[in-house]
């Protein structure tokens, strides 16, 4: 066992900076296209129309990019043809119109700053959105030590985290989940999917995300957000910092 | 005569009372046409049975006046062979000729098929609340038959379930727990029914498809670039391998091969997302013993590898970068370089790891002779990937069935004997150090030129399959385009889905507490077997 604590002190402290700096390592994100002027509206008109997802609107020779859309398949960027101009942030988290338009006031009590207990519920995601959260806890994110911690039980937790378009058979599960957690209680959802239903909904046996079920407080873009676009998320969610206000 | 021809001939000779239809698409591929009757069905369990043959998968055609079904089937001989047989059934017929009640490994695919096309196996047990939940689904529903009507949302559902388990288990004091679907930290959802008698599961039964987003039916309907996102996407783990193996069937379809530099990039990246799944799936199993620092360490590796994928790739899951005819864009040789240097350290603490593992006697107790499946429980269940490996079958498509040049790598196959959870740790172990071997032969030589192959002629009225090692097991996709050369038919068997199907045989017998970690070493993905 002596052996086991020599290697955890082994590994030595690469946890990112983030939030205090920038996290720089490559990798760390998928991107995203940033809006983009293009020579003229022919042009701008043949990139838009290669999003699969209607991410990308031109209109004269600008396209803008509506982020909760994207799902990085580089199809605007990846092509003979023109590129849209690209990103490698994450700091994508807002707080959608129907949580502001209502004045919830977002955040959690005081006594809560500390120490969040979250709930993550997949809802049919394609596993990347789960595995997301998962690298949360590797030593390069470290999630523990910015006061939020991952709860198996409704009842202790104070936010809910949902991946996936909400398929009909997690309807009630979920809906179950949520109404077993106490107040105050937050939730947020994680991913195109549980956004909009990307590409697996609305259809005869998926929804078009978690809005349509629960009131979502904050929402995390990316196909899959990476740890860090949901760390962004978690400071948004708990009051931190405001959101990315696209 | 080649041993292909062979069989061939004696298929033949052995049914020579029915009218067959041979025909060889392919040197390794054999099509066989029967026509009528249960013909198709003694063929398939002649081949399993006495040629040691391995069921791959099944595919339903829904047609005006009858069903066509797909049987097709492998062997580990090397060079190896693929065998599709089809038979018809009138739709006049009530029942079709079970293959399910002579291969076992047919089972779940004929109950699949009940519920997406409902039809009816004969003499197979008809046990319904499958793909789709009783207490969800009105009566009648076949999504997958052409007549129903998939843009309209059916809103009966979203009710309380009043779902309760079968119970089997018939002696005194026998009970049963329900465990799901939301259970643990990050599980994806799975309904366990496990029934006891006190200590041990004596009957283990996983309910799926929590996660059904009829990925198949979507297709339909859509053009190959649109099918291809759900190819790629509906499960992410294995995004690589199943968008490879569905491009693979639309190149076949369009009679080109990728060129030679993305066929080796292709063997690169894939060998990347198998290394970094089974990293995955390694530090889920020290997570289950709750073996922290073990845990945390695998953890940093699997994120290491992400951020690999991610600067080469663009990607962390490798999206977006196959493509019929090869890839979208190229891998810069310096960065591929880089690549293989930055594996080295990630395989020299995968070896500690390992080493650790091996001697902290703590963790082995959670792990040896417990979840064990025999060698012949794992062939009749056709199990594939590292789980079946490690009960000693030696099966890697990769080496007997050798694509986009895997020839070139000699891919060596770990395989254990004990068929325990501590074997199927081994394997994860020694397959992603081959994986890691590969990646750096890949990058020292790759070939120059371009990456894509363009498609002349865009395939119509057309099929295919496609089939791949995914880090699961094997992975067959077929895909039937209609004139327009638009999606008429995707038909995926995922290797979770198949070893989904065996989990059970490790799980009965041990005792509750061991098992989420006996869960832990099948490394199963449930948006992967649901899709
Ligand atoms: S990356 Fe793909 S989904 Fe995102 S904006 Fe570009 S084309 Fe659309």
């Amino acid at each position: 066992m002596a052996g086991w604590f020599l290697k955890g002190v082994a590994l030595g402290v690469k946890t990112t900076k983030y939030p205090r700096r920038a996290e720089q390592a490559p990798g760390v994100s998928p991107g995203l296209p940033r809006p983009t002027r293009f020579l003229d509206a022919a042009q701008a008109q043949e990139v838009a129309s290669r999003c699969p997802t209607g991410a990308l609107s031109a209109s004269g020779s600008e396209v803008a990019v509506d982020a909760r859309k994207c799902i990085h398949c580089y199809r605007c960027l990846r092509s003979d043809g023109a590129a849209m101009s690209w990103s490698d942030d994450y700091d994508w988290a807002d707080v959608p119109e129907s949580a502001t338009g209502q004045g919830r006031p977002l955040g959690f009590e005081p006594r809560f700053r500390r120490s969040v207990n979250i709930l993550v519920v997949d809802a049919g995601d394609c596993g990347a959105c789960l595995n997301e959260i998962a690298q949360l806890a590797a030593p390069q994110y470290n999630l523990h030590r910015l006061g939020f911690f991952l709860t198996p039980t409704p009842r202790h937790a104070d936010l809910l985290m949902v991946v996936g378009p909400v398929t009909d058979a997690m309807r009630y599960p979920l809906l179950a989940a949520y109404e077993a957690m106490p107040e105050p209680k937050r939730v947020m959802a994680v991913g195109t999917c549980a956004l909009g239903g990307s590409v697996f909904g609305p259809s005869f046996i998926a929804g078009g995300g978690v809005a349509e079920l629960l009131p979502v407080d904050v929402e995390v873009p990316g196909n899959p957000p990476p740890p860090l676009a949901i760390l962004h998320a978690l400071r948004v969610v708990s009051g931190q910092i405001r959101g990315a206000r696209r | 005569m080649t041993p292909r021809e062979l069989i061939a001939t004696e298929i033949r000779s052995r049914w020579s009372e029915f009218p067959l239809t041979v025909e060889w698409p392919a040197p390794d591929r054999l099509r066989i046409d029967v026509g009528e009757g249960s013909t198709a069905v003694d063929i398939a369990e002649w081949l399993v049975d006495e040629r040691g043959f391995v069921f791959a998968g099944m595919a339903v055609r829904e047609h005006r006046r009858y069903w066509r079904i797909h049987y097709l089937f492998y062997d580990h001989g090397i060079p190896g062979l693929w065998i599709q047989v089809s038979s018809d059934t009138s739709r006049e017929q009530p029942l079709i000729p079970s293959l399910a009640s002579r291969v076992h490994a047919a089972d779940w695919h004929e109950r699949e098929a009940e519920d997406h096309f409902g039809i009816l196996f004969e003499g197979h047990p008809r046990l319904g609340d499958f793909v789709l939940h009783d207490e969800e689904w009105p009566e009648g529903i076949s999504p997958m038959r052409k007549s129903f009507d998939a843009s309209e949302r059916i809103l009966s559902r979203g009710t309380r379930p009043d779902w309760s388990p079968r119970r089997i288990l018939q002696e005194p004091g026998a009970f049963a727990m329900t465990v799901g679907p939301i259970y643990g930290g990050l599980s994806e959802p799975v309904h366990f029914l496990l029934e006891t008698t006190g200590e041990n599961v004596v009957r283990a039964f996983p309910r799926l498809f929590f996660k059904y987003r009829a990925i198949e039916k979507r297709a339909e309907g859509l053009d190959v670039n649109g099918a291809l996102l759900l190819a790629e996407r509906f499960s992410a783990t294995t995004a690589f391998a199943s968008s490879f193996a569905f491009c693979q069937a639309v190149e076949t379809m369009a009679d080109i091969e990728a060129p030679p530099r993305a066929r080796t990039l292709r063997v690169l990246l894939a060998e990347l997302e198998r290394l970094r799944r089974h990293v995955g799936s390694i530090r889920g199993i020290c997570g289950s013993t709750a073996l922290a620092v073990a845990e945390s360490r695998a953890g940093y590796l699997e994120e290491e590898l992400l951020r690999l994928s991610g600067e080469i790739g663009g990607h962390r899951y490798l999206f977006g970068l196959n493509v019929p005819g090869g890839l979208a864009a190229d891998l810069a040789d310096g960065a591929c370089r880089l690549l293989a240097e930055r594996l080295a350290e990630i395989e020299h603490a995968l070896a500690s790891l390992r080493r650790m593992l091996g001697t902290t006697s703590s963790f082995l107790d959670r792990l040896e002779e417990v979840g064990v499946v025999t060698s012949e429980e794992a062939g009749y269940h056709g199990l594939v990937g590292p789980v079946a490996r490690a009960s000693n079958i030696v099966c890697d498509l990769r080496a007997a069935h050798p694509y986009s040049g895997y020839e070139r790598f000699a891919v060596a196959v770990p395989h254990e004997e004990e068929g325990d959870g501590y074997a199927r740790l081994r394997v994860l172990f020694d397959e992603a150090l081959e994986s890691a071997r590969i990646i750096r032969s890949a990058a020292r030589d790759l070939p120059s030129g371009a990456v894509r192959t363009p498609i002349e002629r865009a395939p119509r009225n057309a099929w295919a399959f496609g089939a791949v090692e995914a880090p699961g097991g094997a992975s067959i996709h077929w895909l039937w385009l209609d004139e327009e050369g638009r999606v008429e038919r995707y038909r995926i068997v995922p290797p979770s889905f198949v070893n989904w199907h065996g989990f059970h045989l490790a799980a009965e017998g041990f005792a509750f507490q061991d098992f989420p970690i006996i869960l832990s070493t099948f490394a199963l993905s449930v948006a992967e077997s649901d899709r």
